[in-house]
C-alpha cells in the first residue's frame, strides 16, 4: 500500500497516495488540468502534446509526467499557465486543417472538448492550410491526416496479437506523420479497429461502417463541462436596467452560407425584444445596401474569398465601432477553406474545366472586369482587418450570438452557457 | 561487437549499420529491404519505416552514383552557397532535391557539415569537398563524369588551429603522446579521480555545462550494470567544428577521455556517436582503437590494472541535429527514432538500453583525460576561478582566419574578434542558432559559464549582413530538425518562419514583433528538449539588441485595416484566367 502524502496545488492541500499520476490525482479533487495526449493505462505517460504545462515546484513542466510527491507545489490556475496552454490547442488548430463541422468526431472529439473548456474562439496563430493527404489504402480503417495531433496514443498503443506497431511516426519536424502498416491493419479484428478509433483524441483514426457520429445531444461533450461551473455560469441578470440606450446594429455574409444570419433569426420571438433595442443598418436582413450612419456593432459572416469581400469588410471596419466574425468561416475561413490547401488554379479547372459534365474546350474559367477577382486563398477576417470579437460555431446559436451582442453593447450580463459554445 | 546474432535475427542495436549498408550498397532502402529487415528484427514495416524516414541520410527513393549533399548554414549562404549550388545544377543537369533517372548524380541540401572554416562546403559520396566555387565545382564534376573516385579528388580537409594560449597554458593542442593519461589510472582509485575532475571544476562542452564530476559520480553510484561510456560526436550545432579537429589531431585524446571515465564509473562498453558528415574521419577513429587495442588501452585489464576491461566502438549516425541530444542519441543508439526522451530519468540512471550511462561530449573527454595527464593544479591555472581551463573556438563567417582558437577562459569578445581579424563585427553569434547573439555594445563581456557562455560555436557577421536574412536560416534550420513530437516545437518552429517571412517582407506590423516574443515564450517555456526550448532564444535576444533595424523592419501605422494585406499578390493566381 503506497504511502499517503500531501501536497498542495493553487494553495489548497490535498492528500493522496504516493506517486499517482498529478493529472488524474487533480481531476479526483475536482481540479482540471487540460490535457489531451494522457491516458491513463499508458505508463510511463507520452508527454508529447504539452497542454498540460504547469508549475511544478516553480519551473513550468507538464503535469502529466509528475508523479505526486510529499510536499509538492503545483500552480495550475495562473493566467499565465492558462494562457500558455491555451495556446498549445490554438496551436494544433493552426497546425492541422479541423474542418468540424464535417467532422465525424465532432462532439466526442478531445481537442474540441479542451477548445470549449478554455473558451477558445479563435487561434492567435495563422492558420498553416498544410496539404495533407487522408490514407483511403487500409482495409478497414480511414487515416485522416488533417486531424492527427501527433499525441502517440496509437503507435504505443494499437499492436497487433504478436506486439508488432500498427502505427509509427513517420519523417519528422513539422513533416511528421503518422504511417499505418496496411498489413499489420488487416491483423486487426473489427473490435481492435474499432477500439483505436476511440482511442485516439480526434478524428484522425477512423473505422469503414463503424459510424461514430452521433446526433446533437447525444454526444460526450454536448452538455456538461467537466470543470465545475463557476459561480457566474447561470445567466445572471441584475435586474432589468431601467433603460437601455438604443443601438444601431450592421450585419452582413461574405464567403459564407448565411447559415450564421439563418442561426441570428433562430432567437423566434425573442427577436421582437430585439428589435426594441436595437436599430439594424445595413444588413441582409434589412436589405438596407449602404450604410447610413456609423453603426455601434457589425456582425460579419464569412472570411474574405474575392476582392469585394476585402472592399466591404473594409467599410465595416470604417463605418462600425466593434466589429464581431461570428461563425467559423469569418473567424478562420470555415469550409470555405477547405480549398486552402489547393492552388487556385486547380480549384477553378477542376470547378470549370475538368469536371465531368463539361464538354473539352467548350468552357471558360469566368472572368470578366466587372466580377469580382477571386483570391488565392479564403483569408479569415481578421488577416484583412482587426476584429474586436469572436463568435464561434457553424453556426453559432442564436442565444450564444445574442447574449455575446449584448455584453458587447451594454456591458457584461449574460455569461455563455458551456452548451452553446460549439464550433459546429 | 554488436552485430548480426544470426542470419535470421538483427539486434535492434545494430539496425543504423545496416541501413547504411543498404543505403551504401544500393543508392536508396529498397522495399524488399524493408521487408527483410523488418523480418530480421521482428517488427512492423511501419516501425522500420520510422526510423528510416528520420534520418535525412537515408532515402526510400534511389539517390545517384554520386550523392551531394551541399551545406545551407547561414556561413555557407554569405560564402557563396547560391553560386555553388547553381554550378552543380549545371554541370550535372540535375536539379537539387529531385531524382535523376539516369541515377548518376543526386543532390540535396544539408545542413551545416562542421566544415565552417571553409565554405562553402560539400560531401560527396560523404567526402568532404571544400571553398567550392564554381569552377571547382566543374572540375570535380568532370573528374566524376570520367569515373574518378571522389576519394581520389576530396580535400585534404586543414585544421586551421589558428591560436593557442603560452605552452604552459595551452590544455589541448600541446604534445600528445597516447597512453599518458590512462597510464596515470594505475595510480589512484576510481574515487579519487572523480574527487580531481570534481575539483577542475570542468563542466560539459556540449553546451549545457553540467558538472562533469558530478555526473561521472551518479553514474558510479549506480547499481545497475553494464554501465556504458558514450561519446557525443554529433556536433550538429551550425558553426562549430571543434570536435571535428580534436578528433583529426587527436582522436587518441578523446577514446583516454572515455577510458578515465570508463575507469571512474566502472564501465566495460564505450560508444562513439559519430554524425555522419564525419564519416571521412572514421576510418582515423577506428585505426586508432585498433593501434588502442594493441597497447593494451583497450580491451582486458587495461594498463595491467585487474579487471579493468573496456572495449570502444564508433556508431555512425544518419543526419539528424536533434540526434546530438543525449537522449535523443541513446534512442539513436538503440535503433529507434532519434526522439528526445521524455525527461523521467537522467542518463545516468537509465539509459542506453536503459542501464546507466555517461554521456559526454568530444571536448569533455579531451579536457578530462589532459586533467589525469597534467594533473588538476595545472589545469587550474588557467582560466578564471570559476571556468578554469581553456576553451576551444570554432570561428567563421566574416573574418579573415577562420579557424580554431584555443582561449582562456575569461577572454573578452573583443580580444577574440582581434585575434581572428574580424573584418566590420556587427552581428555575432555565439553558441550557434541555440545560443545567442551579441551586439558590439558587448564586445568587452567575458567568454565564461558566468558571463557569455559559449559551446563552441562563434559566427562572425559584418554589418552588411541582414540580420532577419540570418534569423530565418536559424528557423528554417530548426523547423527542418525538430523531431516533431511536441506540439510547441513541430508547430511553433513553422509559424515562426512564416512569421519572419512576413518580417522580410516589410509587411510587418509592431504586432507582429512582439507576437514573436510572446510565441517564442511559449515554445521556450513548454518544449521537451532543448532543441524547441532554444530555437527562438536568437530571436528574442536579435529583438532586444537591435531595435534599430527592427524599426526599420516594420510598418508605422496600425489603425485596425491590413493596409499591408498584399491583394495584387493574392489575385496573382486567378489573373492568369483573363484571356
Ligand atoms: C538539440 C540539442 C542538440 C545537441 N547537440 C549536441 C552535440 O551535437 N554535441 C554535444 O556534445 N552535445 C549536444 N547537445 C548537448 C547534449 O544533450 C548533452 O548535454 C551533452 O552531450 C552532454 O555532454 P557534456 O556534459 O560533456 O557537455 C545537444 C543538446 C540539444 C538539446
Ligand atoms: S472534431 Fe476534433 S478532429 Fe474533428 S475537426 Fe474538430 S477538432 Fe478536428
Ligand atoms: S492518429 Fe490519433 S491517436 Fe494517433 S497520433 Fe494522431 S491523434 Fe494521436
Ligand atoms: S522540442 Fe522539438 S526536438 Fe525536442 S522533443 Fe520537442 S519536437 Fe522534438
Ligand atoms: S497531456 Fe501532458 S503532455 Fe500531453
Amino acid at each position: 500500500m503506497a504511502k499517503k502524502i500531501k501536497f498542495k496545488i493553487d494553495g489548497k492541500v490535498i492528500k493522496a497516495e504516493e506517486g499517482r499520476n498529478l493529472v488524474t490525482v487533480a481531476e479526483e479533487n475536482g481540479i482540471f488540468i487540460p490535457s489531451l495526449c494522457y491516458y491513463e493505462h499508458i505508463d510511463p505517460p507520452l508527454g508529447s502534446c504539452r497542454v498540460c504545462t504547469c508549475n511544478i515546484d516553480g519551473h513550468a513542466g507538464p503535469a502529466c509526467m509528475e508523479k505526486v510527491r510529499d510536499g509538492m507545489e503545483v500552480e495550475v490556475a495562473k493566467p499565465e499557465l492558462e494562457d500558455v496552454r491555451k495556446s498549445l490547442v490554438e496551436m494544433m488548430f493552426a497546425e492541422g486543417n479541423h474542418f468540424c463541422p464535417s467532422c465525424e468526431k465532432s462532439g466526442d472529439c478531445d481537442l474540441q472538448h479542451m477548445g470549449y473548456e478554455m473558451g477558445i474562439t479563435n487561434t492567435r496563430f495563422p492558420h498553416l492550410f498544410k496539404d495533407r493527404l487522408i490514407d483511403f489504402n487500409p482495409k478497414r480503417m480511414v487515416i485522416e491526416h488533417n486531424r492527427c495531433v501527433k499525441c502517440r496514443r496509437c503507435v504505443e498503443e494499437v499492436l497487433t496479437k504478436d506486439g508488432k506497431q500498427v502505427f509509427s511516426f513517420c519523417s519528422r519536424g513539422n513533416e511528421t506523420v503518422v504511417g499505418i502498416d496496411y498489413d499489420m491493419e488487416a491483423q486487426l479484428t473489427e473490435d481492435e479497429a474499432v477500439e483505436a478509433m476511440n482511442l485516439c483524441p480526434t478524428g484522425a483514426i477512423l473505422v469503414r461502417g463503424k459510424s461514430i457520429a452521433r446526433p446533437f445531444g447525444d454526444r460526450k461533450f454536448d452538455y456538461e463541462s467537466v470543470q465545475k461551473p463557476k459561480a457566474e455560469a447561470k445567466p445572471k441578470k441584475n435586474g432589468k436596467p431601467a433603460k437601455l440606450e438604443k443601438k444601431t446594429i450592421a450585419t452582413i455574409s461574405l464567403a459564407g452560407c448565411f447559415g450564421c444570419h439563418m442561426s441570428l433569426l433562430d432567437i423566434d420571438l425573442g427577436l421582437l425584444d430585439i428589435i426594441e433595442l436595437v436599430d439594424f443598418n445595413k444588413s441582409p436582413l434589412t436589405d438596407i445596401k449602404e450604410f447610413t450612419k456609423t453603426c455601434d456593432i457589425g456582425l460579419i459572416e464569412g472570411g474574405c474569398c474575392n476582392t469585394e469581400n476585402i472592399e466591404v469588410l473594409r467599410e465595416f471596419r470604417k463605418k462600425c465601432k466593434v466589429l464581431v466574425a461570428i461563425g467559423e468561416c469569418s473567424i478562420w475561413g470555415g469550409l470555405p477553406a477547405m480549398r486552402n490547401m489547393v492552388p487556385l488554379e486547380e480549384c477553378l479547372e477542376e470547378a470549370y474545366l475538368d469536371s465531368m459534365t463539361t464538354e473539352t474546350g467548350e468552357s471558360i474559367v469566368p472572368y470578366h472586369e466587372d466580377l469580382p477577382k477571386i483570391l488565392d486563398k479564403v483569408y479569415p477576417c481578421n488577416e484583412i482587418v482587426k476584429i474586436d470579437h469572436f463568435i464561434p460555431g457553424c453556426p453559432p446559436t442564436a442565444t450564444h450570438m445574442w447574449k455575446q451582442v449584448q455584453n458587447i453593447l451594454w456591458g457584461d450580463q449574460f455569461s455563455i452557457l458551456y452548451s452553446e459554445f460549439k464550433y459546429d | 561487437m554488436k552485430s548480426k546474432k544470426s542470419d535470421n535475427h538483427l539486434d535492434r542495436t545494430a539496425l543504423l549499420d545496416q541501413l547504411w549498408m543498404y543505403q551504401n550498397q544500393y543508392g536508396c532502402i529498397r522495399d524488399q529491404d524493408v521487408e527483410e529487415c523488418s523480418q530480421k528484427l521482428g517488427i512492423s514495416k511501419i516501425e522500420l519505416e520510422g526510423v528510416i524516414s528520420f534520418y535525412h541520410f537515408f532515402h526510400r527513393e534511389r539517390t545517384g552514383h554520386h550523392t551531394i549533399y551541399l551545406n545551407n548554414s547561414i556561413v555557407s549562404e554569405t560564402k557563396g552557397f547560391q553560386r555553388v549550388k547553381e554550378a552543380f545544377e549545371r554541370e550535372t543537369g540535375q536539379r537539387f532535391g529531385e531524382q535523376d533517372p539516369s541515377g548518376e548524380f543526386a543532390l540535396f541540401e544539408t545542413p551545416c557539415i562542421g566544415l565552417s572554416d571553409q565554405e562553402p562546403a560539400a560531401l560527396i559520396n560523404f567526402y568532404p569537398f571544400t571553398n567550392l566555387n564554381s569552377l571547382k565545382v566543374r572540375r570535380i564534376i568532370t573528374d566524376l563524369r570520367k569515373g574518378v573516385h571522389p576519394k581520389a579528388i576530396c580535400d585534404e580537409v586543414p585544421d586551421h588551429v589558428n591560436y593557442t594560449p603560452p605552452k604552459d597554458k595551452t590544455i589541448f593542442f600541446r604534445e600528445y603522446h597516447p597512453g599518458v593519461a590512462v597510464s596515470k589510472l594505475v595510480d589512484i582509485t576510481p574515487e579519487q579521480l572523480i574527487e580531481e575532475v570534481k575539483r577542475s571544476k570542468l563542466g560539459g562542452r556540449g553546451g549545457a555545462f553540467f558538472p562533469t564530476g558530478m555526473k561521472w559520480e551518479f553514474c558510479r553510484k549506480e547499481k545497475e550494470n553494464p554501465k556504458y561510456i558514450v561519446c557525443n560526436a554529433d556536433e550538429g550545432e551550425p558553426g562549430t567544428f571543434k570536435d571535428r579537429v580534436l578528433m583529426s589531431e587527436m582522436p587518441g585524446l578523446m577514446l583516454e577521455g572515455m577510458i578515465t571515465a570508463a575507469y571512474a564509473v566502472g564501465a566495460q562498453e564505450g560508444i562513439v556517436y559519430l554524425r555522419a558528415e564525419y564519416t571521412w574521419l572514421l576510418e582515423k577513429i577506428n585505426n586508432v582503437i585498433e593501434h588502442f587495442r594493441r597497447m593494451n588501452l583497450l580491451g582486458k585489464n587495461i594498463c595491467g590494472i585487474e579487471n579493468f576491461d573496456f572495449d570502444i566502438r564508433v556508431q555512425l549516425g544518419a543526419g539528424a541535429y536533434v540526434c546530438g541530444e543525449e537522449t535523443a542519441l541513446l534512442n539513436s543508439l538503440e535503433g529507434k527514432r532519434g526522439e528526445p526522451r521524455t525527461k523521467l530519468y537522467f542518463p545516468t540512471q537509465r539509459g542506453y538500453l536503459n542501464k546507466p550511462t555517461i554521456v559526454n561530449n568530444v571536448e569533455t573527454f579531451c579536457a578530462a583525460a589532459r586533467i589525469i595527464e597534467l594533473g588538476t593544479d595545472f589545469y587550474l591555472q588557467t582560466g578564471t576561478p570559476d571556468s578554469p581551463g581553456t576553451k576551444l573556438l570554432s570561428i567563421s563567417g566574416d573574418c579573415f582566419k577562420p579557424g580554431i582558437y584555443e582561449i582562456e577562459w575569461g577572454t573578452s569578445v573583443a580580444k577574440v574578434l582581434e585575434l581572428c581579424e574580424a573584418e566590420d563585427p556587427f552581428f555575432i553569434q555565439v553558441s550557434g542558432p541555440s545560443g545567442e547573439c551579441i551586439s558590439m555594445s558587448e564586445k568587452n563581456r567575458k567568454i565564461s559559464k558566468d558571463d557569455l557562455k559559449c559551446g563552441g560555436s562563434f559566427m562572425v557577421f559584418h554589418s552588411d549582413r541582414d540580420i532577419i536574412h540570418i534569423l530565418t536560416n536559424f528557423a528554417e534550420f530548426f523547423k527542418h530538425e525538430s523531431c516533431g513530437i511536441c506540439t510547441p516545437c513541430r508547430a511553433g518552429n513553422y509559424i515562426i518562419k512564416r512569421k519572419l517571412v512576413k518580417l522580410s517582407t516589410g509587411l510587418a506590423y509592431k504586432r507582429d514583433i512582439a507576437e514573436i516574443a510572446e510565441w517564442g515564450k511559449i515554445m521556450k517555456m513548454t518544449s521537451r528538449c532543448g532543441l524547441g526550448k532554444l530555437a527562438t532564444n536568437s530571436l528574442l535576444l536579435a529583438i532586444d539588441k537591435f531595435p534599430k533595424y527592427f524599426k526599420k523592419k516594420l510598418d508605422k501605422k496600425g489603425e485596425g485595416l491590413n493596409k499591408n494585406f498584399d491583394e495584387e499578390k493574392a489575385v496573382m493566381a486567378y489573373e492568369k484566367f483573363r484571356s
